[in-house]
């Protein structure tokens, strides 16, 4: 992270001309086709399409747990294809907090457990850990469920220590696939709160989702359809 | 992360999982606890064989009748006559044919009936001289072994075996003097061995009457000047060779054959434990063989229950992986945790294989030892199992990509 009055205009995502193709057999899929973008640091952009259109694919390769068919992927001015699997892995240590849509939490783990998992593989020393880790889901609301396993707790809340684990490492850009569309609305607005919050306090986000309401909270929405950058809405 | 850190999610994650692991270990348990009492069977009878063996006295030629060089199977042997005399026995006795002899005993054995009031017991009748006792190194409890004068006027006197003495008289006290007979013919008890100390089971050392040489003929109705074997005591450890080929010079001179046409056969303590234990070593290795197999097996269910394992835990890994773990880290977590149930896997096979070394000689009456070499060695190949078959599983887990891992349901 770059400091001073630069910081808002560093790009941490750089995005050249981006193409994935699905293989399967003999069939053949061009699931992105050409996508050029660039997020700052700082920035809380969302990425709206149509079921089918895309979203996914990108954030798998924003998160380098796809590589691109083709183009060229800057993560904080570093060439993501040249990077070796253990690179990658420390990239995404390092630099990516991930919200997946399905919670993505170890079930025979208690929240602090889980929340702790990327300073494991930081590596953290073992009282540290457990240290931020309760900070994090206190921050989330959760300083409560600290000892209680997934299966004990509500959707809502599994996701807020979902997003706890995610902001425990303090990465560049925290990651969230539809990190709603599991939810209630009264969690989901719990969710989105949370993201407003880590994007005041200066994180980057990417939201992705097909909710328009939800995608206004963004500073600015990227619009995908049939794998190709179709809009881009500023808000005002 | 650490060994350490990677250590303690090893043991998480069998702890976890308690089932699928004790089942895992299973196949490793069984295959140790076979190694290891296989191989402790194969050595304990070889202790007890040595032990045997070596109670027989010190720097002992064992001269026995019959050939084992002839092509034609033992000659002279079993049936017929024993083609060793008391002539021969003399001949080694004398000092200037043999001088590397320190003792001589020629002795024949039969099987009698012995009778002590209304109890009579069938046991080993052994003729032979007053060397007998020095010869194969026994001590009398009580009494005293036969005299020169004794065994020159085959005078009616027996030495009994502990265990004879327990089978005939009942009671504490010494049966020193009482009478014992053999087909009618009274004899007077005049001392009792001591217990030979390797007597296992079907060992006759502790159960046989001795009596002069004459005493035996005479009672056997044996006219005969053949005896069924002759025990010649070496002067010392390093003449027990040079013995070995006056007497076997002497024996050849004296039956008027060539060596290869030896009608007698000379063994050595070591030739004894050397024929007896190769025999036992190729049961040991057969048994060891099947032990082996059975730890294969057990090496292929640890492979087989990670691979289950890894596919089990495919969206775990694949988690893992987006939160930043390295290949190396969860090729390591997979070793370890497949390492750690081989590891324990042999101990807990060892420790079965010490109590089953404990409970066997009770219910087969062999003896079980259990040596350090080997216990060491079973659970090195445990542990060296559980990393050989965990490797395979461990490189699958760390080669999927994690969207493809993420994505598996
Ligand atoms: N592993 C794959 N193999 C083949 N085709 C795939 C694979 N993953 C995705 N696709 C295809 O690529 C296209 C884009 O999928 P993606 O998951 O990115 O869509 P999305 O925009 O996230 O949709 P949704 O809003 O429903 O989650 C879809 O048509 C999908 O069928
Ligand atoms: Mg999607």
């Amino acid at each position: 992270m770059s400091a001073g009055g630069a910081a808002r205009t560093t790009p941490v995502v750089e995005v050249e001309d981006v193409r994935k193709t699905y293989r399967s057999g003999t069939i053949e899929f061009e699931a992105l086709r050409g996508i050029d973008m660039r997020i700052n640091q700082g920035e809380y952009v969302a990425v709206i399409g149509p079921s089918g259109s895309g979203k996914s694919t990108l954030m798998n390769i924003l998160g380098c747990l796809d590589v691109p068919t083709e183009g060229r992927y800057l993560l904080g001015g570093e060439d993501v294809s040249r990077m070796s699997e253990a690179e990658l892995a420390h990239a995404r240590n390092r630099r990516i907090g991930f919200v997946f849509q399905q919670f993505n939490l170890l079930p025979s783990l208690p929240a602090w457990r889980n929340v702790e998992l990327p300073l494991v593989y930081a590596g953290v020393a073992r009282a540290d850990r457990r240290a931020r880790a309760v900070r994090a889901l206190e921050r989330v609301g959760l300083g409560d469920r600290v000892n209680n396993r997934p299966g004990e707790l509500s959707g809502g809340q599994q996701q807020r220590v979902a997003v706890a684990r995610a902001l425990v490492g303090e990465p560049d850009i925290i990651l969230a696939d539809e990190p709603t569309g599991n939810l209630d609305s009264a969690s989901t607005t719990a969710v989105l709160e949370l993201l407003d919050e880590l994007h005041a306090s200066g994180r980057t986000i990417v939201l992705i989702t097909h909710e328009h309401d939800v995608a206004e909270r963004a500073g600015r929405s990227l619009v995908i359809r049939d794998g190709l950058l179709a809009d881009e809405l500023v808000a005002s | 992360m650490s060994w350490a850190e990677t250590l303690r999610a090893g043991l998480e994650a069998i702890r976890a999982h308690r089932l699928r692991s004790v089942l895992t270990m299973l196949g490793i348990v069984i295959g140790i606890s076979s190694v290891i009492l296989t191989v402790g069977l194969g050595q304990g009878a070889q202790d007890q064989v040595r032990k045997q063996i070596d109670a027989l006295g010190s720097n002992l030629l064992i001269v026995s009748p019959g050939s084992t060089t002839s092509s034609t199977g033992m000659r002279g042997g079993f049936g017929s006559a024993s083609t060793l005399t008391l002539q021969d026995a003399a001949a080694i006795g004398d000092s200037d044919v043999v001088p590397d002899a320190a003792a001589v005993a020629p002795t024949t054995t039969s099987s009698v009936s012995l009778v002590a009031g209304e109890t009579n017991w069938t046991t080993s009748l052994v003729g032979t001289t007053t060397s007998w006792v020095d010869v194969r190194a026994r001590e009398l409890s009580s009494g005293r072994f036969f005299t020169a004068a004794e065994v020159e006027q085959a005078a009616r006197v027996v030495v009994l075996g502990p265990d004879t003495v327990a089978e005939l008289f009942s009671g504490p006290t010494s049966p020193v003097g009482q009478t014992v007979t053999i087909d009618g013919t009274p004899l007077t008890v005049i001392g009792v061995l001591s217990s030979s100390g390797a007597s296992g089971s079907g060992q006759t050392e502790d159960d046989q009457a001795v009596v002069p040489l004459g005493t035996a003929k005479q009672l056997t109705g044996s006219a005969s000047s053949s005896v069924s074997t002759i025990y010649v005591e070496a002067s010392a450890a390093d003449t027990l060779s040079a013995a070995y080929q006056e007497v076997n010079a002497l024996l050849l001179n004296l039956h008027g054959v060539e060596a290869a046409e030896a009608d007698f056969t000379i063994a050595t303590q070591d030739s004894l434990v050397e024929t007896a234990n190769a025999t036992n070593e190729t049961l040991t290795v057969l048994l060891a063989g099947i032990a082996a197999i059975s730890l294969l097996v057990g090496g292929i269910g640890v492979m087989n229950i990670m691979l289950v394992s890894v596919t089990e835990r495919i969206r775990e890994i694949g988690l893992r992986k987006a939160l930043g773990a390295t290949p190396t880290v969860i090729r390591r977590q997979f070793l370890v945790e497949a390492s750690l149930l081989g590891l324990a896997g042999g101990v807990i096979g060892v420790l079965i294989g010490i109590a089953g070394a404990q409970v066997l000689p009770g219910l087969i009456g062999q003896p079980v030892s259990i040596s350090l070499v080997a216990t060491l060695g079973a659970i090195g190949t445990a542990l060296a199992l559980g990393i050989g078959f965990g490797v395979y599983p461990a490189s699958r887990a760390a080669r999927l990509t994690p969207i493809d891992a993420l994505r598996s349901e």
